[in-house]
């Protein structure tokens, strides 16, 4: 099965089917199997086969990834279990620039003919390819670092967890939700650790001991009354973290109408809360239609963020790297170069940044070399940056890459990827709870549900797992088939403050498609429950 | 080599089996040649090869299953990834869902491979991307495109007696091209098993007209329109639909295909009689394999048939709870058309709107089937049965199965593309009145 079919089959949500065999994730491998990582100095003597093969066949520049990536799932409904598969892809990918143009070429066959093999079809590649150029890559330099090296700083190891602890965990979830009214409840355990080795000719050799983790449910109700169903996600968030994530702490608790969760997960509470939510939007009365202020709980908003920051501040789609898939991007240059391009409203601060402990993009370097950092995007409303590698540095007047470079798999080409992208929380303090207050005819939205947005980033439609109106200061009531339209700058001007940082949370995606062949990506985005004024609103309830 | 043929794949699974001790044993065998390119800005900008080849064992005890997985093919690496399943599948709990494994069946010669698209190599790749480039130049255009072939076999055998193999071949070509400016982009995707069949000169020219002609794109007022959906925008539009011909969801009363009250819909008469909707492994034009993982026969079905939904797909688990026979799900998807060409559709339309692509389509409610999603590259108004001019793109929200109820006319069906999935379906081009259109984009 091809990555795009992986894509295909996320895009129908984990509660929607079982985890399939996807040889995308790499070959499945028996669950106890917890390979030492491949020693340093084996994997440099492959590398430098690769970059002096490479030079011999005149390339300029080679780099190499050679990678083991890790992932185990495990897939419940209700009393059973429905897969459990534990993967591993173990391979290399060999980017050379020979006569001015890319190639690459992978292969799993790490014997040294066979490097040299595929580092020869990469120089091929290339040179082939070159003949369809108008200009030849320009690469920012980038100074070798040496032999270093970088972890995520997890305190619990995931994968070393045994399987019959997580099996039990997630039929325990399954068991409250059924407890609390749940018709159905499909729940899920992914974890990844990526075991990432980069050489380049630059003279720089990075390992680096990567990992993610993501726990999820659905929890479905039927009415039998009128054949009517609702649903609702976890309230969890995809981390860069180990197991510790699933290990309740009040500390990491927000209470309120609904109980959130910062860098720990209560993930048989959320269940409990999610079995009554789901009966509460059965009984919900439709939205009516109209302008609303929106306030947006972090479980939600992330994503909005995403799509609508994220995206158009990649600068291969403002260039039209990405047309032909994902799209464009409203933010042309002449925007940035304005320097008073009103994006959003003064509050709205935005940085990228890849070192932020506990995200999901956090890495030491990324997929060619580059240490990683962090930078504004939108400050004080005005966009003032983009996310872009080494080839495209120049394109911005940039001496060096900014360090958005990551493949999917060894034997994924590296390209731009977004970075976590976030809001900067209120500096005065506030909470959710008085933000409502303020508030004569809102809607408040928590959790991620549907989301498209066109191929420029202009026009988007969110709705979220639980909406509440706000009336006259005051929740009072949920409501159902809301969904919010607007204009990416139109609704970041209409942005009327955050919650202070004791709201700010992570949310992220963990499986972003980009690209052709399509690869995934794993990005947080942080922030803090956020009021937009003014936002327009649509009643999605339909009748077959 | 990551091909093999039938002959040796036969032999080597036919080893794996001598050496596994369970109640029963299943291996597959896969491989994958193949490569890619893709360019914008008129430059190719990377490309890739790849060849892989795997081996997947599946043992049982009892209720009791696992598998395991290697890509290495000396005896001991055979020996190891069979004993490893085993051991596996007796830690693993019980699961009632496990289904005893089927035996051998005569399954028929699929149509699937096509020896030139298998004989591509980076040179071809690269002369049929340069033609498009060219197309873009000439048309004074911006192209960023993708293609993509692969050869591939999958071979299955297990202690039962069966034996299945299949190979096939796939490529798959789509281009967008834009001008300097930013106003006007058009769109091509082709997808076929045989690269003769693949013009990416024409398809190009024909995304260069639409981005020419899209240029001073005017806006006009959202709501309810007659729209005409080119085969790639109904495919991706209807591709939502078909992944929910499931009986299990819809008897657990989570599906569109449930019955308000219980049960399915199947016998109901859910959409335009002009809807008929099958699969078939061996129509010519969208070819598929004839038999899928569990070792099922697939043959022709159809799903929905003159507007009734004739058939759901039952696992073999959902069959034997509700006492059916099981119905394997969709080799391939195909919906009868008409005889009209597109033409004679905008002919035939006093006022409507022509879309050429639909983007980024969503769920927004799961009971309903309602989609979001946006025009993208090449949005007309049409008056007087005439293309009137180039207008902005819109944001939809509607379901496909109220949309297949207000069929006006259907044209030919052709290959498609969906363009999330990349997946071939053959498709007519529709005409659909009171189609909902809610806001407007500035996209291009």
């Amino acid at each position: 099965m091809k990555r795009r079919n992986f894509l295909y089959l996320a895009g129908m949500g984990v509660g929607a089917t079982m985890m399939p065999d996807i040889s995308a994730l790499g070959k499945t491998v028996p669950l106890d199997y917890l390979p030492e990582p491949v020693d340093a100095i084996l994997k440099k003597k492959m590398a430098d086969i690769v970059l002096n093969a490479a030079r011999s066949k005149g390339a300029s520049y080679a780099d190499v990834r050679i990678g083991r990536y890790l992932n185990q799932s495990i897939s419940t409904r209700e009393n059973r279990v429905q897969n459990i598969a534990n993967t591993e892809s173990y391979g290399m990918g060999i980017r050379v620039i020979a006569n001015g143009c890319w190639g690459f070429a992978s292969t799993d066959k790490l014997d040294n003919d066979s490097i040299a093999k595929a580092t020869e079809l990469a120089v091929q590649i290339a040179k082939v390819n070159a003949k369809l150029l108008t200009e030849p890559v320009q690469l920012a330099s980038q100074k070798g670092y040496g032999e270093v090296s970088w972890k995520t700083p997890i305190e619990k190891n995931g994968f070393e967890i045994p399987v019959k602890e997580k099996v039990d965990l997630l039929l325990g979830v399954n068991a409250a939700a059924k407890e609390g009214g749940a018709s159905f409840i499909n729940s899920t355990l992914f974890l990844i650790n990526e075991q990432k080795y980069f050489a380049s000719t630059d003279g720089s050799y990075i390992d680096q001991d990567i990992h993610r983790i993501w726990p999820t449910f659905t929890v479905t109700k039927i009415d039998k009354s009128n054949g009517s169903f609702q649903t609702r996600d976890a309230l969890s968030s995809p981390m860069g973290m180990g197991y510790e994530y699933m290990i309740p702490d009040e500390n990491e608790k927000i209470k309120g109408l609904v109980t959130l969760y910062k860098k720990r997960y209560d993930m048989i509470e959320d269940a409990k809360q999610a079995a009554v939510h789901v009966g509460e939007k059965l009984q919900a009365k439709p939205v009516e239609p109209g302008k609303y202020d929106l306030v947006l709980d972090p479980t939600h908003l992330f994503l909005t963020i995403h799509e609508s920051v994220g995206h158009p501040t990649e600068l291969d789609r403002v260039l039209g790297y990405e047309a032909n898939y994902a799209g464009t991007s409203f933010l042309t240059l002449d925007k940035w170069e304005s320097k008073k391009f009103n994006f959003g409203s003064k509050q709205v601060n935005i940085v990228a940044d890849k070192t932020q402990s506990g995200s999901l993009g956090a890495v030491g370097y990324d997929d060619e070399g580059v240490k990683c950092g962090k930078w504004d995007l939108i400050k004080d409303g005005i966009l003032v940056n983009y996310q872009t590698i080494r080839d495209q540095a120049h394109i911005l007047g940039l001496n060096e890459s900014q360090g958005c470079c990551y493949a999917d798999s060894w034997s994924s080409v590296q390209f731009q990827r977004m970075p976590n992208v976030s809001l900067q929380p209120g500096k005065a303090p506030l909470t959710s709870a008085e933000m409502i207050k303020g508030i004569d005819k809102g809607l408040y939205m928590l959790g991620r549900n549907s989301y498209s947005i066109d191929q420029q980033r202009y026009n988007f439609q969110f709705s979220s797992q639980l909406c509440y109106e706000i009336k006259a200061g005051k929740v009072v009531g949920m409501v159902r088939d809301a969904a919010y339209q607007a204009n990416t700058q139109e609704f970041w001007n209409s942005c009327a403050g955050s919650c202070d940082e004791k709201d700010y949370r992570l949310g992220g995606s963990f499986f972003d498609g980009k690209g052709q062949p399509g690869q995934i990506s794993a990005v947080s985005h942080g922030c803090a429950t956020t009021k937009f004024s003014g936002v327009s609103v649509i009643n999605t309830g339909r009748k077959i | 080599m990551a091909i093999l043929t039938k002959e040796a794949a036969q032999a080597l699974l036919k080893k794996v089996l001598t050496y596994s001790k369970a109640d029963e044993c299943e291996a597959t065998l896969s491989g994958t040649e193949g490569g890619n390119i893709r360019y914008a800005r008129n430059a190719v900008s990377t490309a890739g090869d790849v060849s892989t080849l795997n081996l997947s064992v599946s043992s049982r005890f009892g209720k009791k299953s696992a598998f395991s997985t290697i890509n290495e093919f000396d005896d001991a690496s055979l020996q190891k990834v069979v004993s490893r399943s085993e051991e596996l599948a007796k830690l693993a709990p019980e699961n009632p869902e496990v289904m005893p494994m089927l035996g051998p069946s005569d399954f028929k010669e699929a149509i699937t491979y096509v020896p030139a698209t298998a004989a591509m190599t980076p040179d071809t790749r690269a002369e049929l991307v340069s033609k498009s480039i060219i197309a873009a130049k000439e048309a004074k255009l911006e192209a960023a495109g993708f293609l993509e072939n692969s050869n591939g076999f999958t071979a299955v055998m297990n202690s039962k007696g069966l034996f299945a193999y299949n190979k096939s071949t796939d490529v798959i070509f789509s281009v967008t091209t834009r001008n300097q400016a930013g106003t006007g982009s058009g769109y091509a995707a082709r997808g076929f098993n045989d690269v003769n069949k693949l013009d990416t000169l024409t398809a190009t020219k024909i995304a260069a007209s639409k981005a020419n002609g899209s240029i001073n794109a005017k806006a006009i007022e959202p709501g309810k329109y007659t729209v005409i959906l080119e085969p790639v925008a109904a495919t991706y539009m209807l591709e939502n639909m078909f992944r929910g011909f499931d009986a299990r969801s819809a008897d657990e009363g989570r599906s569109f295909m449930s019955k308000p009250g219980g049960g399915t819909r199947l016998g109901e008469k859910l959409m335009d009689e002009q809807v008929t909707i099958y699969s078939d492994p061996f129509n010519p034009d969208m070819p598929a394999p004839t038999w899928n993982s569990e070792g099922q026969p697939l043959e022709k079905i159809n799903w929905i048939d003159k507007g009734v939904v004739k058939n759901l797909a039952y696992s073999r688990y959902w069959a034997q709870q509700k006492n059916v026979k099981p119905v394997p799900g969709p080799s391939n998807v195909i919906m009868q058309g008409g005889s009209a060409s597109l033409e004679e559709l905008i002919k035939s339309t006093e006022k409507g709107i022509l879309v050429s692509r639909l983007w980024y389509i969503r769920m927004v409610d799961p009971q309903t089937l309602l989609l979001t999603g946006l025009t993208r590259d090449g949005t007309f108004y049409i008056e007087n049965g005439k293309i009137q001019f180039p207008i902005k793109n819109m944001r939809f929200n509607e379901s496909p199965v109220i949309m297949l109820n207000n069929i006006e006319a259907l044209g030919k069906a052709e290959r498609s593309i969906s363009v999330e999935s990349y997946r071939s379906y053959l498709i007519p081009p529709m005409k659909i009145r009171d189609f909902t259109f809610t806001s407007l984009s500035d996209a291009v």
